[in-house]
């Protein structure tokens, strides 16, 4: 039984079709990526599975329950996360705030005992506070809790937004093109970190661009073109899928080279 | 009396306003930030808290009434926000703003029915109306140091309540962004009635404790409402706290006009004051011309 299960997903836009029957899964550990040439569909399916979207046909399945329908808050609860390609913090508050907040799922606190501030909460406070140290730890940004979000740089405020999604606790991660916007050395650093994540034994669906940071972690990937699934399998196949080589991959390389002078 | 005192009487008066439009622009601040809507009803609640009480009086004794008065009143500010705002999430913001403005209206007319246009008021917290306290040789109604005191307690706890419980920093959440609290798990609608809710307890607070000096009638709600709007304006929309400084700056701004214009200019100044800040500085005192508060209305 997969950990994700989309079957049969189509969404329109008006007269557009960003999602044709889309099908995939996700199996429970995994690193697996979507990718596919600018327009195919890759960020309006991630906002379909988190819930930011509603499906128009299909259905999706996560941990033996059907999520499509249900609200993003209640996804969120039942254990999975996401993250932005333009990262979406909160920021008017900390750095510390910010990843506190993903602890909200995770925690149980009546309006009245929280205003009350009962012996209980407190202590809940302070492990929520703990707890967010710790994932800003594990992204590298403890030394920043206290600065206010919106002062962060492009790339902390990306890790900031990981540390908040890891914070809920998911059992699987979405990540919008992490590495967008990143220099070589943090999209490595970045690969590392993903790994780490799945060490935790947090599976992780990814959208991105930077072929080699796709080749180089996922176990299994997803080609997008047009709103339908073009070729799915191993890296090793997909990179020499004639059909993938020809709508993207060919482009996609050029692309990846130019970036990576520029 | 010397002008010294007399500057004090002018100053003290503005104060104790002015704080009273400050807790209304503190109910304005609270649902902009998590619905981006402006709720004209926000004096509603003031009246209906006074109304309330002032009823509630009569058999109970004056603290439990207001005590029931502010609970009934925030039972009602979630109810309406349930009833009307949430079904109704695809309308624009401008629909929104222009049903608080029937439901103003139509709350006037129901505390009309219930109650009628007979003007009312609590009894005096301590003392009476001719009790009064000597501060540096001005005179002081014991009952505006109530005022005072309550608005100085409400908003050091709604700062306390936004800044340092688990919910109050998911409604921070909310406001400053609702895709990124929704997908960390937080249910934005309930925060919403929250909202409402707690605008609501807010307002009705602040109309217990001006209804000895004042009066309570069912037509009171709309003018604060407007002066209310304007301390939320000049503060800037999206900080509470900020309101706090717009609402006393308003109040005192209209006492001092008192002393040296007709009475009948007493409104004119606020709204100068709106205007020529909407001109020159629509984000507020205290706000960002980019910031996040700004919303498309």
């Amino acid at each position: 039984m997969p950990l994700l299960d989309v079957e049969n997903v189509s969404r329109r836009f008006g007269g557009l079709v960003a999602l044709d029957k889309v099908a995939f899964s996700v199996s429970a550990g995994q690193i697996k990526s979507i990718i596919g040439p600018n327009g195919a569909g890759k960020t309006t399916l991630l906002n379909v599975v988190s819930g930011l979207l509603s499906a128009d046909t299909g259905r999706i399945q996560f941990r033996d329950s059907r999520i499509d329908g249900l609200k993003s808050h209640q996804i969120a609860q039942g254990g999975m996360s996401r993250t932005f390609q333009n990262p979406s913090l909160f920021l008017q508050m900390s750095v510390l705030e910010n990843v506190m907040v993903g602890r909200h799922p995770r925690t149980r606190c009546g309006f009245a005992a929280c205003c009350l501030r009962l012996p209980g909460q407190i202590r809940e406070e302070r492990r929520i506070r703990e707890s967010a140290l710790e994932h800003l730890r594990f992204v590298g940004l403890e030394g920043m809790a206290g600065a206010p979000a919106g002062a962060l740089g492009f790339g902390e405020r990306r890790m900031v937004e990981l540390a908040r999604a890891l914070a809920t606790e998911p059992s699987l991660l979405l990540l919008d093109e992490p590495a967008s916007g990143l220099n070589n050395r943090e999209t490595a650093d970045l690969g590392e970190l993903i790994r780490r994540i799945r060490e935790r034994g947090i599976t992780t669906l990814l959208v991105e661009h930077d072929m080699s940071l796709v080749m180089d972690i996922s176990d299994d990937i997803l080609v997008l073109h047009n709103g339908t699934p073009l070729a799915e399998g191993a890296p090793a196949v997909i990179q020499n899928n004639e059909e993938v080589i020809r709508v993207y991959l060919g482009t996609g390389l050029e692309d990846a080279a130019a970036s990576q002078k520029s | 009396m010397g002008d010294d005192s007399l500057f004090l009487q002018y100053l003290l008066s503005g104060i104790t306003k002015g704080s009273i439009y400050a807790v209304v622009a503190i109910g304005f601040n609270l649902i902009y930030s998590a619905t981006g809507v402006l709720n004209f009803a926000q004096g509603e609640f003031v009246m209906l808290g006074g109304m309330i009480a002032v009823t509630l009086c009569a058999f109970l004794p004056l603290p439990v009434a207001v005590a029931a008065a502010v609970v009934i009143v925030a039972l009602t500010g979630c109810l309406l926000e349930i009833l009307f705002f949430r079904k109704l999430r695809h309308h624009t913001i401008m629909h929104m703003i222009i049903i608080t403005i029937g439901l103003s209206i139509v709350i006037q007319e129901v505390a009309l029915h219930l109650w009628d246009e007979k003007v009312r008021s609590l009894p005096y917290f301590s003392g009476s109306e001719v009790s009064s306290i000597r501060i540096f040789g001005a005179s002081v109604s014991p009952q505006v140091l109530w005022v005072l005191g309550t608005v100085a307690v409400v908003v050091v706890l709604l700062h306390a309540f936004l800044r340092y419980t688990l919910q109050g920093r998911a409604m921070r959440a909310c406001s400053s962004n609702p895709d990124a609290a929704m997908l960390s798990g937080i249910n934005i609608s309930n925060m919403r009635t929250l909202s409402f809710g707690l605008s609501a307890a807010l307002g009705a607070l602040a109309g217990c404790v001006i209804s000895p000096i004042t009066m309570t009638h069912y037509e009171m709600g709309a003018p604060l409402a407007i002066k209310g709007f304007a301390a939320a304006i000049l503060g800037g929309l999206g900080n509470p706290m900020a309101s706090v400084v717009g609402g006393l700056l308003i109040g005192v701004i209209e006492a001092f006009s008192v002393s040296k214009l007709p009475a009948a200019y007493n409104d004119v100044t606020a709204f100068a004051l709106l205007l020529l800040m909407l001109f020159v500085r629509p984000h507020g005192l205290f706000g960002s011309p980019s910031g996040e508060s700004v919303r498309e209305v």
